[in-house]
């Protein structure tokens, strides 16, 4: 490549902000919207897929002079499906709590748009150290999003952060919040907030 | 070497490697998953049953039911059994406990289900009911599913084969009723045909 190599704190950041996987790109929405209703389950989710991407990232930026293209994407998707089924049999066996609350979404982390999206989009085209740091802040970006998405609606819905009552008696859940009609309200208000700082020009 | 040959060679390398990892990552996890299952269906065989100091296992014409037993009696103390059918989205599994004559619930416990969050979940868990969450459940202690268990609408229950529907839930409260009239019935001839 001739242009400047972007510093490395750009690379990462970016996944923060300026290309923020659910906010700026909206990718990877359907876990986002369905395992979203409280603050732990939107925090699981978010790890898992960042363990996968990280995982896969670092495999597929090590063998991309080795994947021929033609077959790129069926080569991509095994290694993605691996790693996630391994996250899916870690937390069946060590957190069997959360992988019950996730139930069929973490096998479906293999589908998410955001992790073939990176390998299309950058490892099968950067070096491992450039993939790892865009993995890491394309998943921070993702894991901040679900997180606060996650407490948003835990918040409204069941008066709880993290199963911690913050709402006192006096207030009455909001029931939507916790059902899937919640989660597009939360997320359209998000991404709407997003694009309102983003025209305002606040860079991170 | 040819193109087709370095795409067959590297594919079949990648899956080979990822059945490899995959195996041997399974029979790391496999045990303890088996473990958190065992505790999961003791937990809830304990939840349904009145004390027991063991329980015994055994099958019945395919269906699996757990005898609640004390160390000083061949009595059994209760017997629970898992009961499956269709809720108001998807399967509702439930363990069942019933005294040893089968005539009345000794307790419930909902083990799968996919219900609405919020409304239907209630029949696990009510949340908004700060006193009793688990008042839905709980109200089938002790309750005689002979002719058969009734829901009753907002009103408190009078007999005792009555059971008070969440408001807002009433396809899932019936279907929790539904589901014991049915199954309790074909394991008791089950279990007594061979008793």
């Amino acid at each position: 490549m001739a242009k400047t190599p972007t510093p490395l704190s750009k690379e990462f950041l970016k996944g923060l902000w300026n290309e923020n996987p659910i906010l700026r790109m909206l990718l990877g929405l359907c876990p986002t919207l369905a395992v979203t209703n409280s603050a732990i389950n939107g925090l699981s989710m978010g790890l898992a897929t960042t363990f996968a991407l990280l995982c896969s990232s670092i495999l597929i930026s090590l063998l991309r002079k080795i994947i021929p293209s033609q077959v790129r994407i069926a080569g991509y998707i095994v290694i993605i499906a691996t790693f996630v089924t391994v996250a899916d049999k870690f937390l069946a066996a060590y957190l069997p709590e959360i992988s019950k609350a996730l139930g069929p979404y973490v096998p479906l982390i293999v589908v998410n748009c955001i992790i073939l999206g990176r390998q299309e989009a950058f490892s099968s085209k950067n070096g491992v150290g450039r993939s790892i740091i865009d993995a890491l802040g394309m998943g921070s970006g993702f894991i901040l999003v679900l997180l606060v998405l996650g407490s948003i609606r835990e918040l409204f819905g069941s008066a709880t952060i993290f199963n911690l009552q913050i709402l006192g008696d006096w207030f009455n859940p909001w029931m939507i919040m916790i059902l899937p009609p919640g989660a597009f309200l939360t997320l359209g208000l998000l991404i709407g907030l997003g694009n309102w700082l983003n025209e305002r020009k606040v860079k991170i | 070497m040819n193109k087709t040959t370095k795409m067959v060679i590297v594919l079949t390398v990648i899956t080979g490697l990822s059945g490899a990892i995959l195996s041997s990552w399974d029979s790391v996890t496999k045990p303890k998953i088996e473990y958190h299952k065992l505790q999961a269906l003791k937990v809830a065989i304990s939840d349904v049953l009145p004390s027991y100091d063991y329980y015994e296992e055994k099958d019945i014409d395919g269906k699996t039911i757990y005898i609640g037993k004390l160390n000083d009696s061949t009595q059994p103390t209760g017997i629970a059994f898992k009961v499956d059918g269709s809720g108001f989205q998807g399967n509702l599994s439930i363990m069942v406990g019933v005294d040893p004559s089968f005539t009345s619930i000794t307790g419930i416990k909902v083990l799968e289900q996919i219900e609405t969050p919020g409304l239907g979940t209630k029949i696990v868990e009510d949340p908004s009911n700060k006193t009793d969450p688990f008042w839905f459940p709980e109200q089938f202690v002790g309750v005689i599913f002979s002719p058969q268990i009734n829901v009753v609408k907002n009103s408190i229950p009078q007999n005792s084969n009555e059971i008070q529907a969440i408001s807002g839930a009433t396809i899932s409260s019936k279907a929790v009723v539904r589901i014991l009239n049915e199954d309790i019935s074909i394991m008791k001839e089950l279990y007594q045909s061979v008793n």
